[in-house]
């Protein structure tokens, strides 16, 4: 049986199928990663990967924005930060904010206790029908603080109980509470691994705390080593997916990753993602005060594309905060803070929240549906140009943001053999602030899509527009409100041809700047004291 | 000798569960040792763990205002 997308969804449609019935029999169908038609892949955690998923697995990322990087274009997730304690010290924290590269640092989150996260969970659901996933992610170790993080997961497994449930951490306990992980069906498990070598370690890592004692150097490196990856095979042999978080640090362990991403694939990780190290002085840490410096845009690509062949890679990360609510890349967690919750009439309806989700289905059912069509336009085309694009988009899959309002830009990388592949996102400025565009802003937007051929928007002004096709950048707005791989591939047609004809000169582009997100004010402030 | 926390406290929270004898709890903004509850780990550990996890380096330090802790024989 040979199905394409399509007649597998009318035929679940005619026979009344529900969209996750659907999206389901697509999985089978498709194993989510692999489809028939010559290796253009759908995406999961990214659009790579050899093997097939399994039935069961796809069911746990469908709806997981982390684990599935379509999934993080229609559904939400939300952290609580019932988690303070840590019991390692990395070179990239600074535990007076939250940690720099875990979650972003700027302003540190309030923390809750395990009542209070309850009640926040189900204020967040009941306003925001799409959030799907509840994580644990600090501001410490989830697992230094286990009281806290099962209680957590306690209380909302009764009271929510279609929410996923994740936790991320240093892996150092990790052994010791996978059967509880288990028993709470905790299904997504995030281990954050630096190194399998003791020496790299030992520059990444000044001491743990394991078993009373505070080890330092190269033991302390190997202990945490041996935990986390015994850590995850016990995950692996629980069928609880895992996915390895590695910061990449210039110069420490860049080279060392791709080491890690064999030993983590070899223990069953799922999915792979190497984040930039962000690192500034005034954060206070000890990597930002020896002005150890984080990677350029290429350098991560370049990485992150020798690791794709062995495995899964995630490339649409935020490294968003302990208290993040949302989808990626949006933070809407000053809406629900303590007071205000505290004050929320909630109102749990499941119902709503199936019924909401179900209508998410039919919207990324159509984006995929045009993905699919679209790509045989390219089909028969043959070349060896790549080209990078920006997007400004706020979700569901479309070009629908003006250029002035992007907070960040989704970068897709358009080929022949792989269509329009999102490889990652840029954090700029707001380039646009109360509708006044300044001049140094669109310098900062312009060195962080600098490696870009051209930035699809829904709207942009004529002086921005001037100024990036001087810097080589074109502004594209003539596919506002549609869908961006379908856009994408119809002008990566036309560039082709362009060039083909002679009317476009293709040139090669240089490298971009990755900027730490909402790098604040008052860290700065506190930095200063 | 008791130990005592310091106003370098990042409050969070990882000395709290750590101490075997319970002597450590929230105040306000920083966390407190009781000292009379403080043993400096005498007869549990090798070292003060309050000091041992805290992440800023000297906030979990000796308040020398107390003598030194006497195990019972």
């Amino acid at each position: 049986m040979d199905l394409s997308e399509h007649e597998v969804a009318a035929a679940a449609a005619k026979a009344g199928a529900t969209a996750e019935e659907i999206m389901q029999k697509m999985a089978e169908h498709k194993g989510c990663e692999t489809n028939s038609d010559g290796g253009k892949k759908a995406s999961c955690g990214t659009a790579a990967g050899e093997n097939d998923l399994a039935p069961e697995i796809w069911e746990k990322v469908k709806n997981h924005p982390c684990y599935s990087e379509e999934a993080h274009h229609h559904y939400a997730r939300m952290h609580v930060a019932v988690a303070p304690a840590c019991n390692i010290q990395c070179n990239y924290c600074n535990r007076k904010y939250d940690c720099a590269n875990e979650s972003r640092p700027g302003v540190v989150s309030e923390r809750l206790t395990p009542e209070q996260a309850a009640k926040k969970v189900l204020a967040v659901a009941s306003t925001i029908p799409q959030m799907t996933v509840l994580g644990i992610a600090g501001p410490g170790d989830p697992l230094a603080n286990p009281e806290k993080t099962f209680k957590t997961f306690d209380l909302i497994a009764k009271t929510a109980p279609d929410i996923k449930l994740c936790l991320s951490t240093n892996g150092l306990t990790l052994p010791d509470h996978v059967d509880t992980i288990a028993k709470y069906n905790v299904d997504h498990v995030t281990i954050t691994v630096n190194m399998v070598d003791a020496d790299v370690g030992a520059k990444i890592y000044p001491w743990i705390f394991y078993k009373h004692k505070r080890y330092t150097g190269r033991e302390a490196a190997q202990i945490l080593t041996d935990r986390q990856m015994q850590g995850l095979e016990m995950l692996t042999a629980r069928g609880i997916l895992s996915k390895i978080n590695s910061v990449m640090i210039p110069g420490v362990n860049d080279q060392h990753l791709v080491e890690v991403n064999r030993a983590v694939k070899s223990r069953g990780a799922f999915l792979h993602n190497i984040m930039p190290l962000i690192s500034a002085a005034e954060h206070g840490t000890v990597f930002g005060l020896t002005g150890q410096r984080g990677p350029t845009a290429q350098e991560l690509k370049r990485l992150q594309d020798s690791c794709e062949g062995e495995m899964n890679m995630m490339r649409h990360c935020r490294q968003c905060r302990a208290d993040a609510v949302g989808l990626l890349g949006e933070d809407r967690s000053a809406e629900f803070t303590t007071e205000k919750i505290m004050e929320m009439d909630v109102n749990y309806d499941l119902a709503t929240r199936q019924a909401y989700q179900a209508k998410v289905e039919e919207e990324r059912l159509a984006v995929s549906g045009a993905k699919a069509s679209e790509l045989q336009i390219l089909a028969g085309v043959e070349s060896d140009i790549k080209i990078l694009i920006a997007v400004a988009t706020k979700g569901s899959g479309r070009i629908n943001e003006h250029f002035g309002h992007a907070a960040e830009f989704q970068i897709y990388e358009l080929s022949t053999g792989k269509g329009a592949h999102f490889i990652g996102h840029r954090r700029v400025d707001l380039y646009c602030q109360g509708g006044y565009g300044e001049e140094d802003a669109l310098e900062t937007v312009i060195r962080a899509i600098k490696d870009c051929h051209a930035v699809f928007v829904a709207k942009i002004g004529g002086c921005p527009k001037k100024d990036l096709l001087a810097a080589g950048i074109e502004a594209v707005d003539e596919f506002a409100h549609e869908f961006i791989e379908k856009s994408a591939i119809t002008y990566f047609k036309r560039y082709l041809e362009g060039v083909k004809d002679g009317s476009i000169v293709h040139v090669e582009k240089g490298d971009a700047e990755i900027r730490p997100g909402e790098v604040a004010v008052d860290v700065a402030a506190v930095a200063a004291e | 000798m008791t130990l005592k926390i310091a106003v370098s406290c990042v409050n969070c929270s990882a000395c709290e569960a750590e101490c075997p004898n319970e002597a450590i709890s929230a105040a306000e903004g920083i966390y407190v040792i009781d000292p009379t509850k403080c043993t400096e780990c005498i007869g549990f550990h090798d070292d003060p763990q309050c000091a041992l996890i805290c992440p800023v380096e000297e906030t979990c330090i000796v308040d020398e205002s107390y003598p030194r802790y006497q195990p019972a024989a």
